[in-house]
């Protein structure tokens, strides 16, 4: 205990009228240097890119003329068709991917989850996972593309091995926090392995994991607007091809219709998932 | 019958949950070990069925040893014990009636289990299992619309489901209320005797486990220090078994009153 001093009002001891708040970093110098650093770095970083004001300046205009020449959107019926073309093809692109990949992910996703396969198993799941995290859809479309030509088939592909970076990992999560007494539960009626995951497991999961392949539908839909743009298919191929031939104003309509769309998957899923969940 | 031998197991924490525990259950007859908590009654209870893994001893159940199967054969031996918990367990998002049937899931294939592609007879003791636990139709209820004391009595279906030669429970009733704890356990009592099978049960409460067992087994940090009738479990016993007094003799059972000096007792009760 300490000497007695315990709120009593007879204390006549003063106590000091300036209170400061603890710091993160050990004192003063140490936080001061700190700061200084991350301003010098900053610093550093705008001097290494050599952005000049010229080149602000020259970049402005070409900006603005972009902008001009995107003005009016060309909607023609002809536009029309060839961005209805190329949506269905995104669209449909998403959709199987998001089936195949969510299907491939599931199994990986138990790999991943550390509670319910021995360490060294868990270890390639994971492995799995970040591998497919580190590399975004528009490098596996790059890859893709190489390996099987350009169209759909390498969006498809694409989208599929990003699937489980996301997919996988956040249903991964989920299963690791799953009540083991349900599953000590099933596997005492002296079910196999694969009845405890679908009678112990799946059912503690199965609106999350409902929820989750919406999600990633979603993702899909925005990803595969874009991969075209490396040549897989989709809409953002005929964006490609418009930015290419200098069609400024059908370019600035694929870009509208591919804002509406995105905005149209994510509110539909944002629905879809409130009502399963 | 169900013969423990030497048991023990030691966490890989380093702790030591069970030391050389020994015990015979058969007929119908009802056991309970009772014990302060802490004591090893839920690792005991999951080591018989091998939820954990035991690491010294044998656990024979009708002639076969269970220690050391694996794969389907461990599964053939769980099937054939079956499990009551203290928080129930129920698959929370499944039907009543899919938690019971999950208790054939032992005899099912995968595919069958997957498609709830029971056994017609199996549905029939379903609904008749279900009637007797007195939760007659309520086989499409989801099991987080339900009680505890309901629960509980859907997890009892499921282990009678399972065909068991024994059934472990542990703690069935520290999760409910003095009467549905009765209640509970006048169900127990009477599948034991309709099944012909013994039950095994951990009770937090001793009076409960001088009601209902014919057999008390006392645990204290992991070892047995009393086993006999509910009679002799008197005072001095529960000494033993609760403050840790040294036992007047070496087997606790038929001491004398006198048996435990009140100075040991007072020395073990600063916990
Ligand atoms: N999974 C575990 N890992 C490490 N120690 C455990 C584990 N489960 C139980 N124990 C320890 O083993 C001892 C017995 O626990 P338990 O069997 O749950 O006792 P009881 O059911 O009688 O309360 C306790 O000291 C507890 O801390
Ligand atoms: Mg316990």
């Amino acid at each position: 205990m300490a000497d007695g001093s315990t709120g009593e009002y007879a204390s006549e001891e003063s106590f000091p009228s300036t209170w400061e708040r603890p710091t993160v970093f050990y004192n003063d110098a140490v936080k001061w240097l700190v700061y200084g650093l991350l301003v010098a770095f900053v610093l550093w970083s705008a001097w290494e890119m050599r952005v000049s004001a010229d080149r602000i300046l020259a970049g402005t205009e070409g900006g603005i003329g972009l902008v001009t020449a995107m003005v009016p959107p060309d909607f023609t019926p002809d536009a029309r068709m060839r961005i209805w073309n190329g949506m269905v093809e995104s669209v449909s692109m998403a959709i199987v991917a998001t089936i195949i990949g969510v299907v491939l992910s599931t199994p990986i996703a138990v790999l991943a989850a550390e509670n319910l396969v021995p360490r060294p198993v868990y270890v390639v799941g994971r492995a799995i996972v970040s591998i497919s995290r580190a590399l975004h859809e528009l490098v596996l479309g790059i890859i893709a593309v190489i390996a099987v030509g350009f169209g759909p088939l390498a969006g498809v592909i694409a989208l599929v091995f990003a699937t489980p970076g996301f997919f996988s990992k956040l249903l991964a999560e989920d299963l690791e926090d799953i009540d083991a007494g349900q599953v000590d539960a099933i596997r005492a009626t002296g079910a196999n392995q694969l009845q405890v995951l679908l009678y112990g497991v799946a059912p503690q999961v199965l609106p999350r994991f409902i929820g989750l392949a919406i999600y990633r539908w979603d993702i899909n839909i925005r990803a595969s607007a874009i991969i075209g743009i490396v040549g897989a298919g989709g809409i953002g191929q005929t964006l490609l091809n418009s930015f290419d031939q200098y069609d400024y104003g059908f370019s600035s309509a694929i870009i509208l219709s591919i804002i509406a769309v995105v905005l149209l998957g994510e509110v539909a899923s944002a629905w879809w998932r409130r009502r399963v969940q | 019958m169900l013969s423990v031998s030497e048991l023990g197991k030691t966490y890989p924490s380093g702790e030591r949950a069970l030391h050389d525990v020994s015990m015979e259950v058969a007929g119908k007859e009802i056991v309970s070990i009772i014990g302060p908590s802490g004591a090893g009654k839920s690792t005991m209870i999951r080591c018989i069925n091998r939820l954990t893994e035991p690491t010294e001893g044998s656990i024979v159940l009708d002639g076969r040893d269970v220690t050391g199967l694996s794969g389907k054969e461990l599964q053939t031996a769980r099937r054939e014990m079956g499990m009551i918990f203290q928080e129930f367990n129920l698959v929370e998002r499944l039907t009543v009636m899919e938690n019971v049937l999950s208790g054939t899931l032992g005899y099912l294939s995968t595919w069958n289990a997957f498609r709830r592609n029971y056994q017609g007879e199996d549905v029939e003791r379903a609904y008749e299992v279900l009637d007797r636990v007195g939760m007659a139709g309520r086989e499409n209820a989801r099991a987080d619309e339900l009680s505890g004391g309901q629960r509980q009595r859907v997890g009892i279906a499921r282990a009678v489901l399972q065909r068991p030669k024994i059934i472990l429970a542990d703690e069935p009733t520290s999760a409910l209320d003095p009467e549905t704890s009765r209640a509970v356990m006048d169900l127990l009592t009477e599948i034991s005797r309709d099944e012909d099978i013994p039950v095994l049960i951990n009770i937090h409460e001793v009076e409960l486990a001088r009601e209902y067992a014919e057999r008390i087994v006392g645990l204290r940090e992991g070892e047995v220090v009393f086993e006999g009738p509910p009679e002799e479990l008197d005072s001095d016993a529960r000494n033993v078994i609760y403050r840790g007094a040294e036992p007047a003799s070496p087997t606790v059972v038929a001491q004398e009153k006198t048996g435990v000096s009140i100075s040991e007792v007072d020395k073990e009760t600063s916990f």
